[in-house]
């Protein structure tokens, strides 16, 4: 059986600007797999790509062994997508916006309406589907946008920053949504900038930075790959950071790293709890006051961070339109 | 989605067709901002043509009134076509356009279902116009039937201008962009003999006027409404064919600019 998305080499120009660069990616069936990355990597690029929305200028792009350029339609019936705006209508009512989809996949009015219904249900917006969408809440529109990329019952599922912009309670919401899709066979392709959304959703990731994958695996394997364990230590006054960091780096493990804004050092560390036991009896020596001391797993963006030497972003910055260099 | 019905095959351009004409369709009526403004606007440029600029205006001939009521509404096409150009941006600013092409439909079919369904929703505009027209002095020099006929030609006139305002919409990226984009169509209203006669223009405006599409469709449906066609130079049927024509390179060279924009995203 042919992997789900297999890409190969994928370049996409736009202009001076390649948004990619020689992307290389396989998706395996059964996988939710999160593409992560910061603004700009490509994440959109490449949905857009798998979408048939966009044409690769170089490499070969297959979704369930066909081709997004020669055969776009049989990809298209196999795949659904929810942008990063939720592309519904507010001038109709929930269910309506959903039978319309349904009809566009050349369902009859019985199985649109059947789908429709059976969908709704699953998002859990069967007491608001008669309402108009434009008294929607944010989270419930972004629900129904993928909803509506669901009533076509696709193989694959393609969600563009799907929690971009929500609270945090719509976050969770929408995650439980999508991952009861995946436990029916839907495969899922996802980008984020949210590393805990990837943590929480993705079985696997791949992290692509300027377009390129710079990294594969799932979630814990990334996480091995940044050090085994985290020492983290918080301080009172922020006058001792430097003080702290210079005892840290007596212990066997990276550079330690200063994070002035939450009073804390973190250091990855190849051992465990001994180090950590080390690192104590130093900072036992020092009069200072911690808050806190701990050791972790690695957190994604500090894998993010080992990996590409930059931070990721924590907010996305308002885009007047979508990102198609993004 | 285990249980889900299976889909059934791709949706036929037909179809296909109808399902987006209906969106367009239901957000037009269910928008009220979008009907009464463009119908308040539209009774209130026929009013002030009629009484603040009918008076000084000579249509030679003829009543103004009954000169202004068939050009006023042959070119309210365009105005209320602009609507469609931000609609149209609109969508796909929005992603809904991205939505659609990756459904499994034929790519000819949005925009068919738009220029449809925004040349139907014309029909409330061209009606209440109609109506005020009578009210204020219009009356039919020819027979019912023509009047009909001449109805159904601007419905047709208008579907044709819709691929123009769609292609603009497209490429204006905003909505805002496209209303400013649409507004430059402007002029084919006001250079045409929808509101003077052209020979009351100097030489060279009358030879453009003359000669623009909107002038030969605002003829061919004043032709038909006023019943004599002495003031106008040629038969009815010689504007109406010339009408058509235009109205036929304006589908076809709009169409394929807009289809293949549209292809491209």
């Amino acid at each position: 059986m042919a992997a789900t998305i297999e890409a190969s080499g994928v370049v996409k120009r736009f202009g001076k600007t390649v948004a990619l660069n020689g992307l290389d990616l396989v998706a395996e069936h059964g996988e939710i797999l999160a593409v992560l990355g910061p603004n700009g990597a490509g994440k959109t690029t490449f949905v857009r790509a798998v979408a048939t929305l966009i044409q690769p200028d170089e490499g070969t792009l297959r979704v369930f062994g066909h081709d997004v350029v020669h055969e776009p339609g049989e990809v298209r019936q196999n795949i659904g997508l929810a942008g990063q705006f939720a592309a519904i209508e507010p001038a109709m009512t929930g269910r309506e916006n959903l039978e319309m989809v349904a009809r566009l996949f050349g369902q009859d009015k019985r199985s649109a309406r059947a789908n429709t219904t059976k969908v709704l249900e699953q998002m859990g917006l069967s007491d608001a589907a008669d309402r108009l969408a434009r008294g929607y809440s944010g989270g419930m529109r972004r629900k129904l946008d993928l909803g509506a990329s669901l009533v076509g019952s696709p193989r694959l599922l393609l969600l563009d920053e799907p929690t971009t912009g929500l609270d945090p309670q719509s976050r969770i919401d929408l995650w439980d949504a999508i991952r009861s899709l995946v436990d029916e066979g839907t495969d899922v392709l996802l980008t984020t900038q949210y590393l805990d959304e990837a943590d929480r959703l993705a079985s696997h990731m791949v992290v692509i930075n300027h377009g390129k994958a710079i990294a594969a695996g799932t979630p814990a394997e990334l996480k091995q790959s940044a050090g085994r364990s985290v020492i983290e230590v918080a301080v009172r006054e922020r006058d001792d950071l430097a003080e702290v960091a210079k005892v840290l780096a007596q212990v066997d493990g990276s550079d330690p790293h200063v994070d002035e804004s939450t009073r804390r050092v973190t250091l990855t560390v190849e051992g465990g709890i001994e180090l950590l036991r080390g690192a104590l009896k130093h900072l036992e020596a020092l009069d200072i006051t911690l808050d806190d001391v701990a050791l972790r797993q690695p957190k994604l963006d500090e894998v993010f961070l080992a990996l590409t030497g930059r931070e990721l972003e924590e907010e996305e910055p308002p885009k007047a339109r979508k990102g198609r260099g993004a | 989605m285990a249980t889900a019905t299976l889909t059934g095959n791709k949706a036929s351009l037909s179809a296909s067709t109808f399902v987006i004409a209906r969106r367009t369709f239901l957000k037009f009526i269910r928008t009220p901002q979008l009907v009464v403004v463009g119908t308040v606007q539209g009774a209130m440029f026929l009013l002030i043509f009629r009484y603040v600029f009918g008076g000084a205006i000579k249509a030679g001939g003829v009543s103004y009134v009954n000169f202004l009521v068939p050009g006023f509404i042959t070119t309210g096409i365009i105005w209320q076509g602009m609507m469609s150009a931000g609609g149209v941006a609109e969508d796909y600013e929005q992603g809904f356009f991205d939505r659609l092409r990756s459904l499994p439909i034929p790519r000819a079919a949005v925009l068919t279902g738009r220029a449809l369904a925004d040349s139907g929703t014309q029909l409330w505009g061209l009606t209440i116009m109609t109506i005020i027209g009578f009210g204020i002095g219009f009356r039919l020099g020819g027979s019912v039937a023509n009047g009909i006929l001449a109805f159904a030609l601007i419905v047709l006139f208008s579907f044709a201008f819709e691929w123009v305002f769609i292609t603009l919409g497209l490429y204006a990226g905003n909505a805002q962009a496209a209303q400013g984009m649409s507004l430059m169509l402007v002029p084919f209203t006001f250079v045409s003999s929808a509101f003077v006669p052209v020979t009351s223009m100097p030489g060279p405006l009358q030879a453009v006027a003359a000669h623009q599409p909107v002038t030969y469709m605002v003829d061919a449906v004043r032709s038909l409404v006023l019943g004599s066609t002495e003031n106008l130079g040629h038969t009815s049927g010689y504007y109406v064919v010339r009408a058509l024509l235009w109205s036929a390179a304006l589908v076809l060279v709009f169409g394929s600019i807009a289809v293949n924009r549209y292809r491209k995203g």
